[in-house]
């Protein structure tokens, strides 16, 4: 055995150790389940979303528009759905968070 | 000390293993400690792998020819910082290189985003754990770095193009690039795995998109420059299949780059950035089968190269992993949002993908095709820079165009009107350029004039985007104008850094076109004291002079420059006898002028033994532009890639939220 060889298992055995950290750390959990977004989680996740997209591009097409990058007509053209879709993203959430599917809330 | 390496090598792999196997099944389990353990696994693997390039790096220095692969490329009187770089100026230590990036990149990447998406998280591990598997399996079984031999007295040396400062930073800005690919590719993976195709795995690999993608281009423009300075043919990019596989996933990812916003905006292209982000991790992959194999020079390289079906079988096996990911999730990625307007910035951003995918489908197939007549047909094909010309005009110069005007269209729906008054200043500067131009006698390449007038019109449209950004702010808030300029940048800094990539882009379209379109050359043989003349500079051969450095015999042709009347001084070309490696190396002269951004490139082609030198130069107009054009590039990239607190905080929120909810979903 050489030196080098020894070094080698000792960062194996090393390894190993960090490997088993949360074993060793947790040996017998409340709960070992992964942290996972149920469905309405994942479906108000994803409202959030829509809600910032809708937003960052409200303001965006804002500051195009004073900055006069974006003409009045296009600007009119373009706001009244950027609105429409951030109204529809913030009641999305809302309904969520009441705990309301949205597909339900729609079809109620 | 080869035992410690090859020791090392071997934990890596059994890490990257259990980070594959362990964490597979921890995601498809929904086990946490088990998800956490193989994270953990993944740390370690650059802890271990870390060890085995210190391993090699010591024997470079320490001169350990016991090493096989110091031996083959190292030699005792090679300079201390080419005895570092021949780390990776062989098979072995490149795919070491590849492994100690990707272990970096995957435990940063993980690292950082595993409090926000811990679900996606579990997924993305094996996935890294999946790829590190692939590469240490190469290094511990087919081709290490760790053999050892009865040591020689000497060993080989390096190859004297590689003896070159270019060649110590080149390839790892170019694997920085190539590796940090396959972090936004695990990502994507992930995605499609845990069917958790929501925005926290573009969110998440973001920045590590932008900084590989920044690192292929430096690593590009560094090889570049070496090419210009080492090779002495005269030029910077020869269409070489080496180069072009780094181009083509460069390509890849500069359409991801722009794709992924439109989905960010609107929500719509999902499956688009799946396949993209697959397609530019496959395609370094590519790039490394065809750097390594050396399939490239010879295709029966197969029989030669130990790692060539290897890389084939990893690269079929990423192709179909990806696609059926993709196909699988199809149904998850669909939208409903639809391109409302063909004149919109969705639209310029997909024509401009469209153009930068076909762009690099072109490069593939002028690349794979004399790999596959060889293999098909048993036939030999050269495919040569014409063709590559021809597809760089044809999808550059839109591109190029596209760059002006996308970014200054409405998202959605743009009116003619509007547009024909955005774009009246930037066209008239680009038609009164081409005006100028063939008033100054430039109207002799029509092509150059094109690539002019759009890159006017670009840089056009680049200076008014500012300088309307910073008075719309100026009458907003009534700053002075640094102070607007500066908070106009510093909190759009994703738009804003994007503009000056772009400027960077022009001024390498400018230095491209200017240096190929208008170049000049001359040659012949010269006696001391005979001239040659070139576009207006006069050249003197003065004398041959002979020194030795540290590892090569320089021989060294001295010729004064003069230009009218002027005496410019002195420029020297030659060749470097390097004894140890028993090679001769071409050293180029170059005079570069940094105010037109000209260059006067001396090339001593045959050095006689009665002492006369047969030259060749080029004056090569505006091609230190190129160069210009990697500075801006980092500065941009730097730029978008700042930290913005605002933005950080706005995700925190979000996805605190959503962790708090999981959290409270998996105790439930």
């Amino acid at each position: 055995l050489t030196v080098w060889l020894l070094l080698g298992a000792a960062l194996a055995v090393v390894v190993v150790v960090v490997v088993a950290l949360p074993f060793l750390r947790e040996p017998a959990p409340y709960s070992d389940a992964l942290d996972e977004l149920d469905p309405a989680g994942r479906e108000l996740l994803e409202a959030e979303e829509a809600r910032d997209r809708a937003l960052a591009a409200l303001k965006e097409l804002e500051a195009d528009h004073r900055g006069g990058r974006i003409s009045d007509e296009d600007y009119r053209a373009v706001v009244g759905a950027l609105r429409r879709d951030a109204g529809e993203a913030l009641r999305a959430i809302d309904r969520l968070q009441e705990g309301t599917p949205v597909g339900g809330a729609k079809s109620g | 000390m080869a035992d410690l390496g090859r020791a090392a090598l071997l934990v890596t792999l059994g890490l990257s293993l259990y980070a594959l196997v362990g964490g597979g099944l921890a995601a498809a389990l929904g086990r946490r400690r088990l998800a956490d353990s193989a994270r953990n696994a993944l740390y370690a693997s650059f802890l271990s792998t870390l060890v085995a390039a210190v391993v090699l790096v010591v024997g470079f220095v320490r001169d350990d020819f016991s090493l096989a692969y110091v031996a083959g490329h190292s030699s005792r009187d090679l300079p201390l910082q080419y005895k570092i770089s021949a780390f990776w100026g062989g098979q072995e230590g490149s795919l070491l290189l590849w492994l100690l990036v990707l272990t970096a990149y995957a435990t940063l990447a993980v690292w950082f985003a595993h409090r926000r998406a811990r679900d996606l998280v579990a997924w993305v591990t094996p996935v890294l754990g999946g790829i590190a598997v692939g590469f240490t399996w190469l290094l511990v079984a087919v081709s290490s770095p760790f053999d050892t031999i009865a040591a020689p007295a000497e060993g080989n040396g390096l190859n004297p193009s590689l003896q070159n400062p270019y060649m110590v930073a080149h390839p790892v800005f170019l694997y920085l690039g190539y590796v940090g690919l396959a972090v936004p590719f695990a990502f994507a993976m992930g995605a499609l795995l845990s069917g958790r195709t929501d925005e926290r795995w573009i969110v998440a690999t973001r920045r590590w998109t932008i900084v590989a993608w920044t690192a292929l281009g430096i690593g590009q423009l560094l090889g570049a420059h070496w090419a210009y300075e080492e090779v002495g043919w005269g030029g910077y990019y020869a269409w070489d299949p080496v180069e072009n596989a780094a181009l083509m996933p460069w390509l890849a990812a500069t359409a991801f780059l722009h794709s992924v916003m439109i989905q960010e905006k609107r929500g719509m292209l999902r499956v688009w950035n799946v396949t993209l982000v697959s397609l530019a991790f496959c395609l370094s992959l590519f790039g490394t089968f065809l750097t390594r194999s050396g399939i490239v020079s010879s295709i029966h390289s197969f029989t030669q190269s130990s790692i060539g079906p290897w890389f084939l079988g990893f690269i079929v096996l990423a192709v179909v992993f990806a696609t059926a990911m993709i196909w699988l999730r199809l149904p998850q990625l669909r939208t409903t949002a639809r391109l409302e307007s063909l004149v919109s910035r969705e639209a310029a951003f997909l024509y401009n993908n469209l153009l930068l995918v076909a762009l690099c489908l072109t490069i593939l197939w002028g690349t794979a095709w004399p790999i596959v007549s060889e293999a098909v047909r048993g036939e030999t094909v050269v495919v040569g820079r014409p063709y590559y010309d021809f597809f760089l005009r044809i999808f550059g110069l839109p591109l190029l165009l596209l760059m002006g005007i996308g970014p200054l269209i409405a998202w959605r729906r743009a009116s003619l009107r509007g547009l024909a008054r955005v774009f009246a200043w930037p066209a008239g500067i680009a038609l009164a350029t081409g005006i100028a131009l063939i008033a100054f006698g430039a109207g002799s390449s029509i092509l150059g004039l094109i690539a002019y007038s759009f890159a006017a019109f670009v840089l056009a449209t680049i200076t008014l985007e500012f300088a309307r950004g910073t008075s719309a702010r100026r009458a907003l808030t009534g700053e002075s104008v640094p102070t607007a300029f500066g908070r106009l940048v510093g909190r759009n800094r994703r738009r804003y850094g994007g503009y000056v990539v772009h400027a960077a882009i022009v001024l390498l379209a400018i230095g491209v076109a200017g240096s190929s379109a208008y170049d000049s050359v001359v040659e012949g043989r010269l006696s001391p004291g005979e001239s040659l003349a070139v576009a207006g500079y006069t050249l003197t051969f003065r004398e041959l002079t002979e020194r030795d450095g540290p590892n090569a015999t320089e021989i060294r042709a001295v010729l004064d420059v003069r230009r009218g009347g002027d005496d410019l001084g002195t420029v020297q070309a030659g060749k470097n006898a390097y004894s140890v490696e028993q090679q001769v190396s071409n050293e180029v002269g170059i005079r570069s002028d940094p105010l037109t951004g000209e260059d006067l490139f001396v090339i001593a082609e045959q050095v006689r033994d009665d002492g006369t030198v047969y030259f060749r130069v080029f004056v090569k107009p505006l091609v230190n532009l190129i160069w210009l054009a990697g500075l801006v590039f980092v500065l941009g990239a730097l730029i978008t890639l700042w930290p913005d607190a605002r933005e950080e905080r706005r995700l925190a929120t979000r996805y605190a939220s959503a962790h708090e909810r999981a959290e409270k979903h998996a105790t439930t």
